[in-house]
């Protein structure tokens, strides 16, 4: 077996065995209330001792004495969304974020929605729909889906997209989508996707542009929605825009950013 | 649909915690970094008992069979460990990456 091992139990010596395994289970309590609370964590580990401490937005608890050169290490990880591994004065941590999830609002409880919807869960994002027409948002078209009823300006600003918040507008009704690109694209949300083809968007950024927004703002679009992969059924064009997203999220520029 | 149903990973945490409270005795393996193309990110997580039940996943399947091997001795001596898996050699019987990645994961047992 090609596994060494590189931590012994040495370091305990020093700390009641006891108290250790309190603060443990105490820690794991309050990581999983912050979870559920979507508070942005991180988990502090020394990997030699296992000895933890846990960043809780702004407070910190735990065995491991906090240094500037950690805390310059959870705000990088927490930014980056990414774990890694800091070493100072020969001790080697790891630090595991646990940001709260990325969000997916889509504007229109339509047929495509009905696909993309899982697919988002799936892919980690808390989806919410919006949609006044309250035929088309129902739970039984949407069951453990957020729905909103109010109009898509309205419930936009309510909802307020952070860098971590996807949009996609998939009514293809100008009165609904409109108002939503409206909030979306004075958001720092870091995808922005409008259903309709080469001619809707062109119409549409006719529109956007009488309403006032720049052309900068405007490029932020995907649109025609989508990786151009040929989709045709609602599942394929969820596929498509998934499929988008994702690259989005991960595109150099986008991680550097975030 | 219920999120737990199609979204293992985001849950795991709590389903050790959950275990924990059954009495079971269990044991949480971290990614804590990564060479190459390794299968799984920095930060996934593998849960296991002592009864080899797991949830999550440390690579594509090559290396959880030792992964948990290992946790079962955490378990039993309450030790932290660190383990690092390299490139898998071909002509051996060996645990290894065989998409030429390498990892190192640490393990601990939940008290």
């Amino acid at each position: 077996m090609s596994a060494s091992h590189a931590a012994e139990r040495s370091k305990y010596s020093s700390r009641s065995w006891t108290r250790w395994i309190e603060m443990r289970q105490a820690l794991l309590n309050k990581l999983i209330t912050a979870k559920a609370e979507k508070r942005p964590t991180v988990v502090v580990t020394d990997l030699a001792s296992g000895a933890q401490s846990l960043w809780l937005g702004g407070e910190y608890d735990g065995d491991i004495a906090m240094t500037s050169g950690l805390s310059d290490s959870i705000d990088r990880t927490l930014r980056r969304d990414k774990g890694e591994t800091f070493e100072e004065n020969g001790v080697r941590y790891f630090l595991q974020p646990f940001p709260p999830p990325k969000r997916m609002i889509v504007v229109g409880a339509v047929h495509i929605a009905q696909s993309l919807v899982p697919m988002a869960t799936l892919s980690g994002y808390d989806v919410t729909i919006v949609d006044p027409r309250q035929a088309f948002a129902t739970e039984a078209r949407f069951p453990s889906v957020s729905l909103q009823h109010d109009w898509p300006d309205e419930a936009m600003s309510a909802l307020d997209p952070d860098r971590r918040t996807a949009v996609i507008t998939l009514t293809h009704d100008p009165k609904l989508d409109d108002p939503a690109l409206l909030v979306a694209l004075r958001s720092p949300a870091f995808y922005i996707g409008a259903l309709g083809s080469n001619r809707t968007h062109a119409k549409r950024l006719a529109r956007l542009r009488e309403a006032g927004l720049t052309e900068s703002e405007l490029a932020r679009i995907h649109a025609p929605v989508g990786l151009d992969i040929g989709a045709v059924s609602p599942a394929e064009i969820a596929v498509s825009i998934m499929a988008q997203i994702t690259a989005v999220l991960h595109a150099p520029a986008q991680r550097e950013a975030a | 649909m219920n999120e737990q149903d199609f979204d293992a990973h985001k849950n795991i945490l709590e389903q050790a915690a959950a275990w924990r409270t059954e009495g079971r005795s269990v044991a949480i393996a971290t990614v804590v970094k990564t060479w190459g193309s390794s299968p799984r990110p920095v930060g996934s997580q593998l849960v296991v008992d002592t009864n080899n039940n797991m949830i999550g996943s440390v690579s594509g399947g090559c290396i959880e069979g030792a992964v948990v091997h290992e946790a079962i001795e955490v378990m039993q001596d309450g030790k932290p460990r660190l383990l690092f898996f390299g490139v898998s050699d071909e002509e051996a019987w060996d645990v290894g990456l065989a998409c030429g990645g390498e990892v190192e994961v640490f393990v601990e047992k939940l008290d």
